[in-house]
């Protein structure tokens, strides 16, 4: 006979602090065999971290059982409520760049674990890394289900139906990649502890997990909300894990030099990539304009500058620590004074023949609103999105070809966003090679933090940047409609294309394979390459200059 | 309402190129449909074999790409093909674990309330504290190889196969770990909690099997981990001592309690059995790789074959212990070996003498 419920739970099992130490006593030193380190690290541990936060697997997986039980719920409901009937397209659209992103990072960070685990001496928090790791499957098949979900029921499902291939091909999503192969690759600590707990999760999780639902639920969108706040619901924990693991790192004054370096690479990159992502999605992906609303450089300041730059980071200067406040007022300068974010969209914008989403055109309701949020806006970019509304009709010139005075930009060699904040572009050699940065905080990354020593110490584990990263490099010299074959960013009739400059959901008005050919893509790197020294100069100094658009 | 219908952006709305696109179409599905199982799964981890147009973009010092087939032995002419046969993602994943969590609550709460294990023969209550207690090492320490080797797979659908198998075998050795501390003040003798631990450290019989979990801790090659683990591993001396002794004594010493905890890892075990022969199937048989893979695979058979067996070995004073006998160790291994042997046949893997390390 069972026993009433009542009974149960009046009955007293063990403490939830006693219950993590017996834990924590499951694992010993081997002595019969010793691994080597498959996934090495620069640091020395002299004391192993503990666990602040005190969780086992069986108060989790009932929790978080919970916690998808209402996910899933309110993805019904939201059908139920038919909310696509009144969720804005243009906000949907940048869904299909974010949600063919997002995934790939939380995999690498549940990759990342067992490289964390690996180094990180002591048992006390590896139930810690356990539920991290299993966290992070959680939030890459949850997004892939959400995702799932919008092609099922959003207008036009074409862009969400390749999201995987796409990912793997797109000029935008690149910049994802470098953040999501950034968890993984490298030093171990680097990579685990620094780039993804104790700045990608610490510091950027809010803008990504926080903003976005809230922007998408001024859309119409409830279902994103649903599934992000509850992915963020598990971000304490990884944040907890980040913080203790970091303070057995500080523990050692040694490592105190290679910690400098690697928070200023994480804090800078983190900036350059999910500000650039982010803040664009959340300014050019909303048709909500209230004034009273937020920009992203005011959540930016609340959750950046003054939760974790005031909060967090400065506190760490009592230990010995040098603090970048610099590149922190950099970066915030970037977004502020800058126009970061804005040219950004501007980037994304003027490529939109290679992306796999649309890009509804801006109107008087959003001049407005962002002049009121970033004064002087109008003047700088107003002809610009004047002119990509006008030549959003199929048999225009792409935008990007027309003659705005638009000057197609350099990619930094570094964070794989272009060099868009002209006057700030910077040029170097690394082994003989040239390349191109969009700041001198991303050429000392590439240059001065990826590599085999630092200010005179060998770091054999530090990773190294590789492969074809400058994405023009690839299409060098091709015409647009064969990249855009290549790329496959068709729809299944073999010519309509993927993306569209507008939100029109009339084959009459969309744009094919023949509206776009006969314009070559040049990547600028190259060409910057095969410039004699002066003549290399003389574009440096013009590009640094900038441009200026003029309405057509 | 036709202004209304205009501006929906609901599914078919409109009708245009692709309205109707609503599958994702850059994989081939293994069955007729996709399953949604695939679904959230395929592709999530990039290839440059598929779709990855500029390659891995950060590699480690040697030049090694963030992933890299160099991190096995075993070959594939596509390591896309396998799909879980337990088809586990986020959902099916916390809701299986959450149900024996749940079961394992709910049964020992009752028991309890029964006063059920205070009539645990005393001598078996020895047994648990001792030797029961000393293999929640043992799991943890292969929940830990299996933690570290989710890292290295070719696909997603690899990694979270090895990464759902870490996750069950850590969740066991915490369920006994608590299952222990729960039940320790019911005893109406003393219940030792750090005699499992002391044990697995000293006694002579656990020690082959720490030198067998710490050498597949040490072991390098991710998929000759999760091949020790899963073909020889668990069926020569986990599953033996939790199915060939724990479940079949238990009971003839008043025990019916700790068969459920000990049922919830049995139940894990075949899943990730299945899981495994799956993939080791795929790779035996593979069109370009099988001589080369067989071949591995082999000499992993050699290799671990008989650190299990002599770890199996050691482990048969136990089987003594017990006041009521049931089935002897002879038979128990006997099961396993079967157990191996026929796990052999399934992946297709020839290795004739399975004894030859006697
Ligand atoms: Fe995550
Ligand atoms: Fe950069």
């Amino acid at each position: 006979m069972a026993t009433p419920l009542s009974k149960i739970t009046a009955q007293k099992g063990i403490s939830l602090a006693e219950a993590t130490r017996r834990i924590a006593d499951l694992g010993w030193l081997p002595t019969y065999a010793q691994q080597s380190l498959k996934y090495p690290t620069d640091y020395k541990f002299s004391k192993a971290p503990k666990d602040p936060m005190k969780q086992v697997l069986r108060s989790y997986f009932p929790m978080q059982e919970e916690k998808d039980n209402r996910v899933y719920g309110a993805l019904d409901a939201g059908l139920r409520g038919n909310m696509f009937r009144n969720v804005e397209p243009r906000w949907i659209e940048w869904m299909k760049l974010f949600l063919a992103i997002i995934p790939f990072p939380e995999i690498s960070a549940a990759r990342s674990m067992a490289i964390e685990a690996n180094v990180v001496p002591g048992h006390d928090l590896r139930t810690g890394y356990t539920l991290q790791m299993i966290d992070e499957m959680r939030h890459s098949t949850i997004q892939m289900n959400l995702k799932k979900w919008y092609m099922e029921n959003y207008v036009d499902p074409s862009g969400f139906d390749i999201t995987e291939a796409a990912f793997g091909k797109c000029y935008a999503t690149t910049i994802g990649r470098q953040f999501g192969e950034g968890f993984i690759t490298g030093d171990a600590i680097t990579a685990t502890n620094i780039y993804l707990q104790v700045v990608a999760e610490t510091a950027f999780t809010n803008t990504l997990f926080v903003a976005m639902p809230s922007e998408a639920a001024s859309n119409g969108d409830y279902a994103l909300p649903t599934v992000f706040l509850s992915v963020q619901s598990d971000e304490s924990r990884h944040i907890g894990n980040g913080h203790s693991t970091l303070m057995s790192v500080l523990n050692d004054p040694d490592n105190h030099l290679l910690l400098e370096r690697d928070i200023r690479y994480a804090f800078w990159q983190n900036h350059a990539i999910v500000d650039a992502a982010i803040g664009t999605i959340i300014e050019y992906g909303t048709k909500d304009r209230r004034k009273d609303k937020e920009s992203y450089a005011e959540l930016w300041q609340r959750w950046i500058f003054d939760d974790y730059y005031r909060s967090y980071l400065l506190p760490l200067e009592k230990y010995g620590l040098k603090i970048h406040h610099d590149d922190v007022q950099a970066a915030w300068d970037r977004i502020i004074k800058k126009d970061y974010v804005h040219y950004v969209a501007q980037f994304f914008s003027a490529g939109w023949p290679v992306n796999f989403w649309r890009i509804d055109p801006l109107d008087e309701r959003d001049f407005e609103w962002f002049e009121y949020k970033y004064p002087g806006w109008y003047n700088k970019f107003g002809a610009w999105w004047e002119n990509y509304r006008a030549l959003s009709k199929p048999g225009s010139t792409p935008v990007v070809f027309a003659d705005t005075g638009y000057v197609y930009p350099h990619r930094c060699w570094s964070c794989l966003v272009p060099c868009l904040i002209r006057e700030d572009m910077v040029v170097d050699e690394v082994d003989g090679q040239l390349y191109t940065y969009c700041s001198e905080q991303c050429r000392w990354t590439h240059k001065v933090a990826f590599a085999s020593e630092y200010q005179g110490r060998p770091t054999p584990a530090m990773g190294r940047f590789s492969g074809r990263r400058q994405w023009e490099e690839v299409y060098h010299g091709w015409d647009l409609a064969d990249i855009i074959q290549d790329l496959g960013f068709v729809r299944s009739d073999g010519k309509t294309l993927i993306p569209q400059p507008h939100l029109e959901f009339d084959d009459a008005q969309m744009w094919t394979l023949d509206h776009v050919r006969g314009y070559e893509l040049r990547s600028p790197l190259i060409d910057l390459r095969n410039m004699n020294p002066e003549q290399r100069q003389k574009h440096i100094d013009q590009y640094r200059q900038g441009f200026s658009v003029h309405k057509i | 309402m036709a202004t209304t219908f205009n501006k929906s952006a609901a599914a078919g709305a409109k009708k245009f190129a692709d309205w109707d696109s609503r599958h994702y179409r850059y994989y081939k599905p293994k069955g007729r449909k996709a399953t949604l199982y695939e679904d959230v799964t395929v592709d999530v981890q990039p290839d440059p074999n598929r779709y990855l147009l500029q390659g891995w973009i950060i590699s480690f010092a040697d030049g090694i790409p963030a992933y890299s087939p160099t991190r096995t032995r075993l070959n594939c002419s596509d390591w896309h093909f396998y799909r879980a046969p337990d088809e586990e993602w986020e959902r099916p994943h916390y809701q299986r674990q959450s149900a024996i969590v749940k079961m394992i609550g709910q049964a020992v709460a009752n028991a309890r309330q029964q006063k059920a294990v205070s009539n645990f023969d005393p001598d078996w209550v020895h047994i648990l504290q001792d030797h029961v207690s000393a293999s929640k090492h043992a799991e943890y320490g292969l929940g830990t190889a299996l933690m570290s080797a989710q890292r290295d797979g070719m696909t997603q659908m690899i990694n979270n196969s090895i990464l759902t198998n870490a996750s069950y075998k850590l969740r066991y050795s915490q369920d006994l770990t608590l299952y222990f501390a729960d039940i320790a003040p019911d005893f109406s003798q003393t219940f030792d909690e750090s005699a499992g631990k002391e044990h697995w450290l000293n006694d002579p019989i656990w020690q082959p099997t720490r030198k067998l979990v710490e050498t597949v801790l040490a072991t390098a090659d991710h998929l000759e981990q999760y091949f020790a683990i899963n073909v020889l591993i668990e069926p020569l001396v986990l599953e033996l001592f939790r199915s060939g002794f724990v479940m079949q004594l238990a009971a003839l010493h008043g025990d019916f309690l700790t068969p459920t905890v000990i049922s919830a890892a049995e139940a894990d075990y075949s899943r990730n059995m299945v899981n495994t022969i799956s993939l080791m199937q795929i790779l035996a048989d593979d069109e370009k790789f099988s001589q080369q893979n067989q071949k591995v695979m082999t000499e992993w058979l050699r290799r671990w074959w008989p650190l299990a067996t002599e770890a199996a070995q050691h482990l048969q004073p136990i089987w003594s212990l017990p006041r009521v006998k049931a089935r002897g160790f002879a038979d128990a291994m006997k099961n396993a070996e079967n157990h191996v042997q026929q796990i052999l046949r399934q992946i297709g893997v020839d290795f004739e003498e399975g004894g030859e390390h006697s």
